[in-house]
């Protein structure tokens, strides 16, 4: 029987212990749920207006954000708007979306440039809009660096083609290198390019930085220095995103929406 | 107590420190000493769980049942690492994202361990508390040490702050880009491990 009795002890205080450390555990990821998706939300938006170089340090992100940015869901595959009835774009969570089964696909290898594995079918978009004119339009991107999947958002301007502002708000690559991807120094180096040529995408991330002159200079964008594989994985993303099975469908039907003719080919 | 409280807090930063003599928790002194800011904030947390975990283990060490008293302390201080992760999500959310895993990865850092098991299941709470203390001050020290090389040398900033005009950006300092790798942790820590037993003999093995 003694034996009995110091076998059962041990089981005793594990249990107790447990119960209170799960109870704490509990109390804290309860309790403190509402303030960090408020804060990871708020993230994301900051993110949203730098890409679309709204975003001014101190600025009240929310107010902007409300009273700027529209979010709207679309089908990545016909390029329409999804209505909100559907939809609704201040609840759906993209990267969910992404690894559900019943809401995305699998890629094949031959097409899935940016090392996703599985698209999702919707995607949300941001449109800025000035004066009831479509001004901005911020995308989500991401895709695989060296070490990881890069998350990030790249405004284009009205014309559908320039760059203005890109960001990457999640990375991890190589601290000093391959992280550089979130430095603005760098991200100020897209401003003003341009992606699509002649209806195609035309757009270079080069290792050891642009060399050429005059227009042409418009679809390159300096690499990163030491991080080779990251900037491949740039540019991979960006011809990704921005080609037949991401964002183009979407773009070239706004565009003629827009009643903007398609790019003329001298047209840089 | 065998020890005076100053000895508990004190003399882990130099003469006994975690790091350096009895090389524990290098994984995570790797990770995060890129950047002064991010090793400062590590520190911080791993001396809060030091301290909190060893002072739990120690007030309940008399009714801990030795065949499971690591599975006990594993609790504890997963527990603990848990909150504080917890809590830098909800009130620190920009350091916690450049801290992302590697607050997790505290519950397996071996100090916390080591102190709770080889200090704490033996001692009062109060000299656990402060040998944890003492401990995480140990482990900030050499974090803070190796960030302050690897930021400066590799970076050109001091808890982010310019202080190096970079060549990239147009200043004359060429950055040293083995400093930003982790793996150069090694280094520092190893010359630093040299300069400690040179200071204290007494540190150094015997052959």
């Amino acid at each position: 029987m003694a034996v009995k009795e110091s076998n059962i002890k041990p089981f005793y205080t594990a249990l107790i212990l447990a119960f209170v450390c799960s109870f704490l555990v509990a109390a804290a990821s309860v309790g403190l749920r509402p303030l960090q998706i408020k804060n990871s939300r708020l993230d994301q938006h900051k993110n949203i207006l730098r890409a679309a170089g709204l975003y001014k340090k101190g600025m009240a992100v929310d107010k902007l954000f409300a009273s700027a940015v529209e979010p709207r869901i679309i089908d990545i595959a016909t390029g329409r708007f999804v209505p909100e009835r559907k939809i609704d774009p201040a609840i759906f969570n993209q990267r969910a979306a992404a690894i559900d089964p019943e809401r995305s696909r699998a890629l094949p290898r031959s097409i899935d440039q940016a090392g996703l594995q599985r698209l999702e079918k919707y995607s949300l978009v941001y449109l800025i809009k000035k004066n009831g004119r479509l001004s901005r339009i911020v995308f989500p991107i991401r895709g695989k660096g060296l070490w990881s999947t890069m998350y990030g958002y790249l405004a284009l301007g009205a014309d559908l083609n320039t760059v203005i502002g890109i960001t990457f708000y999640e990375n991890g690559e190589t601290p000093g290198l391959g992280a550089e991807v979130a430095n603005p120094a760098w991200q100020a180096g897209w401003r003003g390019k341009k992606i699509y040529r002649a209806g195609r995408v035309d757009f270079q991330v080069v290792k050891g930085g642009v060399q050429v002159k005059g227009p042409a200079a418009l679809h390159e964008v300096d690499g990163i220095t030491g991080a080779t594989l990251t900037s491949n994985g740039v540019n991979n993303l960006l011809h990704f995103w921005f080609g037949k099975y991401g964002f183009k469908p979407f773009i070239d039907r706004l565009r003629q929406k827009l009643k903007r003719p398609p790019e003329v080919k001298n047209n840089v | 107590m065998s020890e005076s409280k100053r000895e508990l807090i004190f003399s882990p930063i130099l003469n006994r420190n975690p790091i350096a003599l009895l090389v524990l928790g290098i994984c995570s002194a790797l990770a995060v000493t890129g950047q002064l800011a991010t090793a400062f904030v590590m520190s911080v947390c791993v001396m809060a769980v030091t301290a909190c975990s060893s002072l739990i283990i120690s007030l309940v060490r008399k009714r801990i049942p030795s065949t499971v008293r690591i599975g006990v302390q594993i609790m504890i201080i997963a527990t603990l690492v848990i909150l504080i992760d917890q809590i830098l999500k909800a009130y620190f959310f920009s350091l916690s994202k450049q801290l992302s895993i590697y607050v997790g990865l505290i519950i397996t850092n071996c100090i916390v361990m080591g102190r709770a098991e080889g200090f704490a299941m033996s001692n009062p709470p109060l000299a656990s508390f402060l040998d944890g203390i003492g401990n995480g001050l140990g482990y900030g020290f050499v974090l803070m040490f190796t960030a302050f090389i690897r930021e400066l040398l590799g970076s050109g900033t001091l808890f982010g702050y310019q202080i190096l005009p970079l060549t990239v950006n147009g200043g004359w300092y060429e950055r040293n880009g083995l400093l930003l790798l982790p793996a150069s942790a090694f280094f520092i820590i190893a010359l630093l491990i040299w300069l400690l037993r040179s200071m204290y003999p007494e540190q150094q093995e015997k052959d």
